[in-house]
């Protein structure tokens, strides 16, 4: 067995790796699993010079900042546009009462670098769209810690699309974690409410090699939208305190307080909402209308504990280290496991699986996606129908074919000029087969659709 | 109604404010059990798991914790510890870390003790204080051996950890009768509607419901609620088969068949969503609501059989509801209807006939309750609340049945008794991690054989210097842990078998002996967590704990849940 003296390796004094001696045991041994051209001590040389960008600043950013500056990482990046809320502080343990209404990004670095020696932590606080292809370009490794869908689809087609086969750097590893059930549905027709179970012990960890393996848009169907409830039901036939709720949020508020923008931070906004909803559901004999159920469904509350954010943070840390250092094989090899579902509410259960790489995915594939229609459904429809569709939820989509635009959102002259096209059925628009590109101000690439008709 | 104001707003206060994430998972009244804990970490080696897991706990507010660890900061522990840094090194671990774990959340007490472990647990009464203990390998086998019996005797949960490289291990002691009671199932598979049967408001509502059916106005006739769509058509279907409800599969599927023929395909819709909802419900609501394994092992346990003056709650509740079930051949009505489409009023109609017949039937089970208190002579009668959680959930009710820790010592097999035959079965099992749970009970023998001096302090690890004469010595142990392990269970694996798993063993050992007994911070933080969701299931009673022994590969990124 190859063992290196840490000292020899590291460019200070015998002190200067003293504080690293637990790591030093894994950077400078091999194991029975690592690979024969481990290397030992090589990967005190690349924690120190890898550049790696942590994406979320909240409850799995936390604990993925302390745990990349404890696994001997030096250059750390973060980004989010989130400032600190007093309900954050039952697990983002990197706050302090004293830092509400603070950004987390800023808060977060000051405070594992102070706590860890010689780790610089860059924050950015804003949005990840911001930054263009240079600045992503710049890291080795990225790891999200996100509560929604659109900002990991985003981050995921932006390291698709810095891959250049002639450049390898250019391939920058993706580890997402997360914590949430389902998602909301994003259609603004249908609404969607919690009636899920309990989602608080449960989470999922996954490594992507962009345009190598399973990406995010690969496991869209994974992150399914939520049964959703149509408009109708809130209006005339309630049965649910939740359908209340609702009504007040979408309906109730756009008739009588139009003119003021709802903030769902603002405690009158709320207390307003959970009166008006309370005395809808007294109306219809409904019971069960609380403030809290109140805030939960107009917030879209997710329940949230730190253990769950740890043991997710970990396991995408966990990936990352390996991935850096070759102490271990990781999840996410080509032709191997690279998901990681866990569920603690009944006993521990993992589900560790290769979630397959789709030929016909929109970012990382080159084959249209086939989705069937009927013929005799409107454009319209099928434009609503877009949000809805667990392999699509596409809000704001632009659909053209190659010879025709059918309809585009913006700018206004266009969207004026294809409007008409919305009432025409889908036969008349393009034929059985066909392909069409579907575009979405939310992302930076196209998606393509093969549409069959329905028999 | 109409008018009537709301009552005056409390709006949340600033705990519900600060704990609104987790209060929707385990309601005030886990929050309160939480409050009332008190934890003890023992903690040993790097110590970071256990740091780790009380960060989880303090976070969401447990009422005390106390830190018993006699070891000094050394620069290694700033490499590996978030709680702590340089200001604290050559000052007492124990110390440093509880008062950075205290600032996590200024309603939890922090306390330390630096103390040595051998006399710290000799002192009389000095476990006493504790609701829960969190033990951290390395420990002397001796005082494992204490507290296991401690925890049995006190019914105390105990957790014993190990967090060594990129694997950990926990498990769980539980008191020898663990009862728990909201479970918290998953609602859309637990819906429980008694639709085969039904009681007289519930038949009388869908006679009145359906009355007509087929000569409705399509508006109508589109939102009957489908719970009585299936009663209305379970009730042609009896009339057609000798008074007999739809059994096997094919049954089934003919009666969805009859469900779906009474659809109305001309309207606007193309179709009708409460048809549609009746017909995809059959499957799952049409089967007789005979209790679970859980809910029998529960009603034949030898506490809920014998009653004495001083049964827990829960097995007085669960004698009554047995009792219960003996009388109807069905347990108490949850009570909830799943959301349908319905007109408001018919729903909430509906809803009351389901709400009613649970609340007659958590009196039933109340009565019976209070007859078995003065049967018994109890003077403190049972919260009314209390039997109406148990009926609500009595489903899904389960009990755990606590086990001692296994104790490895050095020349000493352990002994895996009832467990035997499983254990050894788990061997050919490739998605069993027992053979890292093996490894661990090596690398115990291991350290508990290697004291650094000789009065029994501190002990050396496996790979703590060179690795390979420590992996040689620690594969012989697991293999002679494997042997006597086939030899209790007479079991006999042949090769190539045999050589496989020991060839897989040692894998295993060497990867640990690797380690030289270290910790790393993402598999501590992960397994702190772990331990962490454990300890809130198990001080909360709420949601279902580990049966008892779980292990976590870092390699493979899986866990494995054994009963050991």
């Amino acid at each position: 067995m190859a063992e290196v003296e840490p000292s020899v390796l590291s460019n200070g004094s015998d002190n200067s790796r003293a504080r690293w001696k637990h790591l030093d045991n894994f950077l400078t041994r091999p194991g029975a699993f690592t690979d024969s051209e481990f290397q030992a001590g090589l990967g005190i040389e690349r924690l120190e010079t890898i550049k790696i960008l942590v994406i979320g600043a909240g409850g799995l950013g936390c604990e993925i900042l302390k745990n990349l500056a404890l696994s001997g990482f030096k250059n750390i990046d973060v980004i989010d546009m989130d400032t600190i809320d007093v309900s954050n502080l039952n697990r983002q343990f990197l706050f302090r009462a004293s830092d509400v209404g603070k950004y987390k990004a800023e808060v977060a670095a000051a405070f594992v670098e102070q706590r860890v020696k010689g780790v610089k932590i860059t924050p950015y606080c804003g949005k990840i769209q911001d930054k263009d292809d240079d600045y992503y370009m710049r890291f080795n490794i990225v790891v999200c810690g996100l509560d929604s869908v659109e900002a990991r689809r985003w981050i995921n087609a932006t390291l698709v699309g810095l891959v250049d086969p002639e450049i390898m750097d250019s391939l920058k590893p993706l580890v997402d974690g997360g914590t949430e059930g389902r998602l909301p549905a994003q259609s603004e027709e249908v609404i969607d409410f919690e009636a899920d179970g309990p989602t608080g012990f449960k989470g999922q960890a996954k490594v992507i090699l962009p345009t190598i393996t399973s990406c995010i848009e690969c496991q869209l169907d994974m992150h399914a939208p939520r049964a959703a409830v149509p408009l109708c039901t809130l209006a005339t036939i309630p049965r649910q305190p939740q359908h209340c709720i609702e009504w007040a949020h979408i309906i109730a508020w756009e008739e009588e307080r139009k003119d003021i923008t709802l903030d769902t931070d603002d405690p009158e906004h709320i207390t307003w909402l959970y009166q008006k909803a309370f005395a809808r559901a007294q109306e219809f004999n409904i019971p069960g209308v609380t403030y809290s159920m109140t805030q939960g469904v107009v917030k879209n509350i997710i329940p949230a504990i730190a253990s769950t954010n740890a043991i997710v943070a970990g396991a995408c840390c966990n990936e990352a280290f390996k991935i850096a250092t070759g102490t271990n094989p990781f999840l996410g090899n080509p032709e191997s496991n690279n998901y990681m579902m866990y569920s603690g509410d009944d006993s521990i259960y993992t589900y560790t699986f290769e979630h397959q790489k789709k030929d016909d995915c929109p970012v990382c594939g080159n084959l249209a996606k086939e989705v069937e229609v009927d013929g005799n459904r409107t454009l319209q429809e099928f434009v609503e129908s877009l949000a809805e569709r667990p392999e699509a939820q596409l809000k704001k989509p632009t659909i053209r074919t190659e010879e025709k635009s059918l309809y585009y959102q913006s700018p206004p002259s266009l969207e004026k000029q294809t409007r008409p096209n919305l009432k025409k059925k889908l036969h008349e628009l393009v034929s059985d087969g066909e392909e069409i590109a579907v575009s979405d101000p939310a992302f930076q690439i196209d998606f393509k659709f093969k549409l069959v008709f329905k028999k | 109604m109409g008018d009537v104001t709301p009552p005056p707003l409390q709006g949340p206060t600033a705990k519900e404010k600060k704990y609104d994430r987790q209060l929707r998972l385990w309601a005030a009244s886990g929050q309160a059990a939480l409050e009332d804990a008190h934890i003890l970490l023992i903690n040993s080696g790097p110590g970071v798991v256990g740091v780790e897991a009380l960060k989880n706990l303090v976070l969401p507010g447990i009422g005390q914790f106390t830190i018993l660890d006699s070891s000094v900061v050394a620069e290694e522990d700033l490499g590996v510890n978030f709680f702590l840094d340089e200001s604290c090194l050559g000052g007492f671990r124990a110390e440093h870390c509880c008062n950075f774990l205290k600032e996590l959340n200024p309603d939890v007490q922090g306390n330390f003790v630096t103390e040595p472990l051998q006399s710290f647990i000799t002192k009389p009464n000095a476990l006493q204080p504790f609701t829960l203990i969190l033990v951290t390998s390395p420990v002397v086998p001796e005082i494992l051996a204490t507290i296991s019996v401690y925890a049995q005797q006190h019914a105390i949960p105990a957790f014993y950890t190990h967090s060594v490289g990129f694997y950990s291990h926990f498990s769980l002691l539980l008191p020898p009768a663990f009862p728990i009671v909201e479970t918290h199932p998953d609602p859309e598979t637990t819906t429980n509607l008694q639709l085969l049967t039904p009681w007289p408001a519930l038949s009388k509502l869908a006679e009145e419901k359906t009355h007509g059916l087929d000569s409705m106005i399509d508006d109508d006739h589109g939102h009957v609620p489908y719970v009585l769509l299936l009663l209305y058509y379970l009730g042609r279907w009896k009339a057609s088969h000798n008074g007999l409800v739809p059994q096997s599969y094919s049954e089934k599927t003919a009666f969805r068949d009859l469900v779906r023929s009474g659809e109305r395909t001309k309207t606007a819709e193309g179709g009708e969503e409460n048809f549609d909802e009746a017909a995809k419900a059959v499957l799952k609501t049409l089967n007789p609501s005979a209790p679970g394994s859980s809910v029998k092992e529960v009603f034949a346990a030898e506490e809920c059989q014998n009653l004495t003056k001083d049964s827990a709650n829960f097995w007085v509740i669960a004698h009554a509801v047995s009792t219960f079930h003996q009388t109807h051949s069905v347990l108490p009505l949850p009570g909830a209807v799943p959301d349908m489409k319905a007109r408001s009023k018919d729903y909430i109609e509906l809803q009351n006939v389901y709400k009613s017949k649970a609340r007659e039937d958590v009196a039933e089970v109340l009565a019976t309750v209070r007859s078995l208190e003065k049967e018994l002579g109890r003077s403190i009668p049972i919260d009314e609340k209390e039997v109406e959680a148990f009926c609500k959930g009595a489903g899904y009710i389960k009990l755990v049945r606590g086990r001692p820790f296994h104790i490895a010592r050095p020349n000493e097999m352990v002994k895996w008794g009832d467990r035997a035959r499983f254990a050894a079965g788990a061997l050919e099992n490739p998605d069993s991690l027992i053979l890292l749970y093996i490894a661990f009970l090596a690398y115990d023998s291991f350290v508990a054989s290697h004291l650094i001096d000789a009065l029994g302090g501190a002990q050396k690890v496996p790979g703590l210097d060179a690795a390979e004469p420590d992996t040689q010595k620690m594969i012989g142990i697991a293999e002679a842990i494997i042997d006597s392990l086939l030899n209790e269970a007479s079991r006999f694996i042949k090769d190539p078998e045999y050589s496989e798993i020991k060839h897989a063993s040692a894998r295993f050992v060497e990867e640990i002996v690797r380690a030289g007994g270290s910790e790393l911070h993402n598999i501590a933080a992960l397994t702190g967590g772990m331990v962490a969701q454990e300890v809130i299931k198990v001080i909360t009673k709420q949601y279902v704990p580990v049966d008892n022994t779980c292990l976590f590969d870092g390699i493979a990124s899986k866990t494995s849940v054994l009963r050991l």
